[in-house]
């Protein structure tokens, strides 16, 4: 079948889709955005999160199909909105291998927007709950989300620790 | 495999009359998994999310309508303080991204006995409104589920929505995991007292095959507790509460954890949720049911 949909702004048209393939395998193999990642295809890990609609949510438990017509925007197409995020996630020492960090740059851009200051420490962990990191520990992550918003909304809440220690 | 995209309710009826072979899929939470880990192909998806109106609400008199596409995310932030015990639950569903797309409905439509909504939706007496092009059939929550991942729904019926009273009282949700986040349910137990009605409602989920109320602890409060008077909670009813909540659980010893863990945990989840909600009911003086509760 044919999906059609708003990508980053743009339309985009995938054709011979599976009827029981994922919008993360059509963003990733069919219109070559890999910037969502795969790796559990279960919900669990949040690599592959996008935001549909609006709203954040795993690209691998969305039917291609369910995006006919609908607008999703991913870590690629955040660079203009999300530049602060990304600069955060490198400065604080947030990235590893860096396979998390696509979708804990969507997941906290969500957050950061939608909370219009600096979140508590236990906002960000419930925000993050859903994106799992093998190698930094969260600790960093938590880090460039709180300098992030700090930067974007002048401070706030105000946390000594918002500023990287190097 | 199909995809059948309705853009209209009757053609959803339509297409489900016409394929009772088609899985419904709502936030594809649990849909899009099985088909992910290849644990089983439908030979269709009928997805509902194009059809306009499912994934809303509606306030009808002492009753609120959930839409059967209505996210985890929007009942938590639109309808916390008219079904909190739901909205409790909701909240310890999965992530985020889970609470984003999952819905009631698909809950119910999965029916697994771990499932998060079926307790608070027991306590409260909810009412599954499942249609089909044959008309609309009301389906008492205590009928819904009929066995381990079964329910009532006919092969050609799927839920327009779920009907929850609105509380009445206070309402508790307690849930065991190993973690606060993304887990699915050791044991979980919901607690909704109805003053007006001088009964309160139970709901187990995680310890039998399907969800299941407590009914004779239930009676225990219609009984012993003091509506009239308000007086505080005896903590050898509280006690006495939660052995018949754990008596009312038939568990089983698997992954998450054992049949006797989930028994003790049972008693001391239904002690401290009752606890809480008298401690309210007690409390607050001014709210509406204590109004409605005194005769
Ligand atoms: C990572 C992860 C974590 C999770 N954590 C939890 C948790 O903590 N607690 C919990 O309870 N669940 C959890 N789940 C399971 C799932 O999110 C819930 O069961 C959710 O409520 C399903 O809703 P959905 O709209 O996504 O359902 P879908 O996947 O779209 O559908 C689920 C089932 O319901 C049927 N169905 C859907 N809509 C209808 C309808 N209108 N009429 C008839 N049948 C219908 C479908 O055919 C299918 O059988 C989790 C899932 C994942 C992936
Ligand atoms: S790949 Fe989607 S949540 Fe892990
Ligand atoms: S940086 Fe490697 S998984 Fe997070």
């Amino acid at each position: 079948m044919r999906v059609s949909l708003t990508v980053n702004g743009r339309p985009a048209a995938a054709d011979d889709v599976w009827e029981g393939e994922s919008l993360l395998y059509v963003l990733r193999e069919r219109l070559g955005l890999p910037g969502a990642k795969n790796a559990c295809e279960q919900g669990e890990c949040g690599s592959c999160t996008v935001f549909l609609d609006g709203a954040p949510v795993c690209a691998c438990l969305v039917a291609a199909g369910q995006a006919q017509g609908r607008e999703v925007v991913t870590v690629e197409g955040l660079a203009s909105r999300a530049g602060e995020v990304q600069r955060a996630f490198v400065e604080a020492g947030a990235v590893q291998c860096g396979f998390c960090t696509p979708g804990l740059v969507v997941q906290a851009q969500s957050l950061i927007e939608s909370t219009r200051g600096v979140p508590a420490d236990a906002d960000i962990r419930e925000a993050l709950a859903g994106n799992l990191c093998r190698c930094t520990g969260y600790e960093k992550i938590i880090d460039a989300v709180r300098l992030a918003a700090a930067r974007a909304y002048g401070g706030g809440a105000g946390s000594g620790q918002a500023e990287p220690a190097a | 495999m199909d995809f059948l995209r309705p853009r209209t309710w009757d053609e959803a009826l339509a297409g489900k009359a016409e394929r009772p072979d088609a899985t419904p899929i709502q936030g594809g939470t649990d849909v899009m998994v099985e088909i992910n880990l290849d644990r089983g192909r439908p030979a269709a998806l009928l997805d509902l999310t194009a059809v306009p109106g499912l994934d809303g609400w509606s306030r009808e008199g002492d009753v609120v309508r959930l839409g059967a596409g209505l996210t985890y995310a929007r009942l938590i932030a639109e309808l916390g303080n008219v079904l909190p015990g739901l909205a409790q639950a909701a909240r310890t569903v999965g992530s985020p991204q889970i609470r984003n797309r999952g819905t009631v409905a698909g809950n119910l439509g999965a029916a697994s006995p771990a499932g998060d909504s079926h307790p608070p939706l027991l306590a409260s007496g909810a009412t599954v409104e499942a249609a089909s092009t044959r008309g609309t059939r009301l389906i008492p929550i205590g009928e819904f589920y009929t066995g381990v991942k079964r329910n009532a729904l006919r092969p050609d019926e799927l839920i327009r929505a779920v009907r929850v009273p609105v509380a009445g009282g206070p309402q508790y949700f307690s849930k065991i995991g190993t973690r606060n986040a993304m887990v699915i349910a050791v044991c979980s137990f919901a607690v909704a007292l109805h003053p007006a009605e001088r009964r309160a409602g139970t709901g187990i989920g995680s310890a039998a095959p399907t969800p299941r109320r407590a009914p004779e602890a239930e009676a225990l409060l219609a009984e012993g507790l003091d509506w009239a008077g308000r007086s505080p909670l005896d903590p050898g009813l509280a006690r006495r509460f939660g052995e018949l909540v754990a008596a009312a659980a038939a568990p089983i010893d698997d992954v998450r954890g054992r049949a006797a863990y989930r028994r003790h945990a049972l008693a001391v989840m239904a002690r401290r949720t009752l606890t809480w909600a008298w401690a309210d009911h007690i409390g607050d003086d001014t709210s509406e049911s204590s109004g409605r509760g005194a005769a």
